[in-house]
């Protein structure tokens, strides 16, 4: 069962399993207006939890993208490179941007859950 | 976040009707995009046509011995003919750019129809007051519209509204009726496409821009494809590809000097503008791959940085990235490789020629 949660910066992280996705929200796509570029981390590469993990240039500017939670990248969303407009499409599915593997879970734990992301929104 | 010092045009609660964003711009609430989103109201003013509101730009009069206005320009005002409208450069005592405008001579009107940009149009016309020394004068009116109808169905359009507009070829101005509102229009624009600006009293704005947008082929257009529509034309954006830092020979726009002009040396600087090559040179750059490089970038030749990205960003009728920037003379030529730093990295790319997209003009 998967679970997941969000952060300030709009970033939402799924955890499944060992594995956990993460990408931007709707709230952020629709902000950032259309995604002409993302840039990916490689494989590999251990980020901490709020360090600079991508770029996403939307036509007017660059975003940095911050992880959730500490964890290495196990994967990272190729089919993003051709098509970045899916970030906008579908920010919380195929707009996915990375995976992490070894998540720190008490870093996970501490992020917002659905009900509070929503409710941090409708107070922005 | 609301700025209470922020003006706004006199189409602003339109603008909130179509749903615009609005964002502080040179002074003004204005919409940096419609519900559309950039890529499509960019990618529609090329394809139909795409209203804009620019009334937030420096509209006045200048009246008097108004061929004087060439002590602060390079462009031939004394030669410009009845119902024509004009690009120049506005410079500074030193020959540096300090704005770059249009005027027109209107057919039968002893005044001069100016539009200056809006971050310094106070400045701008109390600039040319002082340099004219009472030889003649501006009469500001920021109190009128300015909207522009941009895109190769702009002419079929305009023309259901403002029967005699479509005899009209690129830069000619006329005054005419639009929607029932009395109005200055010319065959001008700054998107690279065929279109019209329309100048209109404050009052009648809203009318003429409800009237031009009824029409299926026009979406309203924000800021944002505004500015990559010029920058993929290869148009200038005063305080970010020239500022008074530059004369016109670096910023490529000698062709805005007159022919006369140039042999009287007559301007501003004329001496340094004309008298060889410059050191730099503003060009057009093509990063390869995909990737944007935006302003500031330092432009990079064998480790070396050669110059700096004064405009960057998705050209969406590209499908690409596209720049401008100055580079070292010796660098400016088309297909020269450079490196752009993006995030720290050297990014390849190709200096290139301007525009990107070929103009669309009526000629």
């Amino acid at each position: 069962m998967s679970e997941t949660r969000y952060t300030d910066q709009h970033e939402w992280i799924r955890l499944d399993g060992d594995e956990a996705t993460v990408g931007i929200t709707r709230y952020a796509a629709e902000s950032l207006g259309d995604v002409v570029f993302v840039e990916l981390p490689a494989a590999g590469k251990a980020i901490a939890a709020g360090g600079e993990a991508a770029v996403v240039e939307s036509v007017k500017a660059a975003s940095d993208i911050y992880a959730p939670a500490s964890g290495t990248v196990s994967a990272s969303n190729a089919a993003l490179e051709a098509a970045p407009a899916k970030v906008n499409e579908d920010p919380e599915g195929e707009g996915w941007f990375f995976k992490l593997k070894g998540v720190n879970r008490d870093e996970f734990a501490g992020l917002m859950d659905a009900a509070a992301y929503k409710t941090f929104v409708d107070g922005l | 976040m609301t700025d209470d010092t922020l003006r706004r045009t006199p189409l602003y609660a339109l603008h909130l009707e179509l749903g615009g964003k609005m964002v502080p711009f040179a002074g003004y609430e204005m919409p940096v995009q419609y519900p559309a989103g950039i890529l499509k109201e960019h990618l529609h003013t090329r394809e139909k046509a795409g209203l804009f509101d620019v009334s937030h730009m420096g509209q006045g009069f200048l009246s008097g011995d108004v061929n004087a206005l060439e002590r602060v320009t390079p462009a031939d005002v004394a030669g410009l003919k009845d119902g024509m409208q004009r690009y120049g450069l506005l410079l500074t005592p030193e020959g540096t750019i300090k704005d770059d405008f249009m005027f027109s001579r209107l057919a039968g009107e002893a005044d001069l129809y100016l539009v200056v940009n809006a971050g310094g149009k106070e400045a701008d016309f109390a600039y040319i007051d002082a340099a004219l020394k009472g030889a003649a004068k501006v009469t500001p009116r920021f109190d009128r519209a300015l909207l522009a109808l941009q895109g190769p169905a702009a002419e079929a359009v305009l023309a259901r509204h403002a029967p005699g507009v479509a005899d009209l070829t690129f830069m000619k101005v006329i005054r005419a009726t639009v929607a029932g509102a009395p109005a200055i229009v010319s065959r001008t624009g700054y998107t690279g496409e065929d279109g019209f600006e329309i100048s209109v009293a404050g009052a009648d704005a809203e009318k003429v821009a409800r009237a031009l947008l009824g029409a299926p082929e026009v979406l309203p257009i924000g800021l944002g494809a505004r500015d990559s529509l010029r920058l993929e034309a290869g148009l200038c954006l005063y305080g970010h590809d020239i500022d008074d830092t530059v004369d016109p020979a670096e910023a490529a726009l000698l062709w805005s000097i007159g022919k006369r002009r140039r042999e009287a040396k007559d301007f501003p600087g004329a001496e340094k503008t004309l008298g060889g090559v410059a050191a730099r040179k503003l060009v057009g750059i093509r990063p390869e791959g995909r990737a944007p490089a935006r302003e500031g970038a330092e432009i990079v030749k064998d480790g070396r940085i050669i110059g700096k990205v004064t405009s960057g960003g998705f050209g969406p009728s590209l499908n690409a990235p596209v720049a401008m920037g100055y580079v070292e003379t010796a660098f400016a030529a088309d297909g020269t490789a450079v490196e752009l730093m993006v995030r720290g990295r050297p990014l390849p790319a190709a200096v290139g020629k301007l525009p990107f997209v070929p103009h669309n003009y009526r000629r």
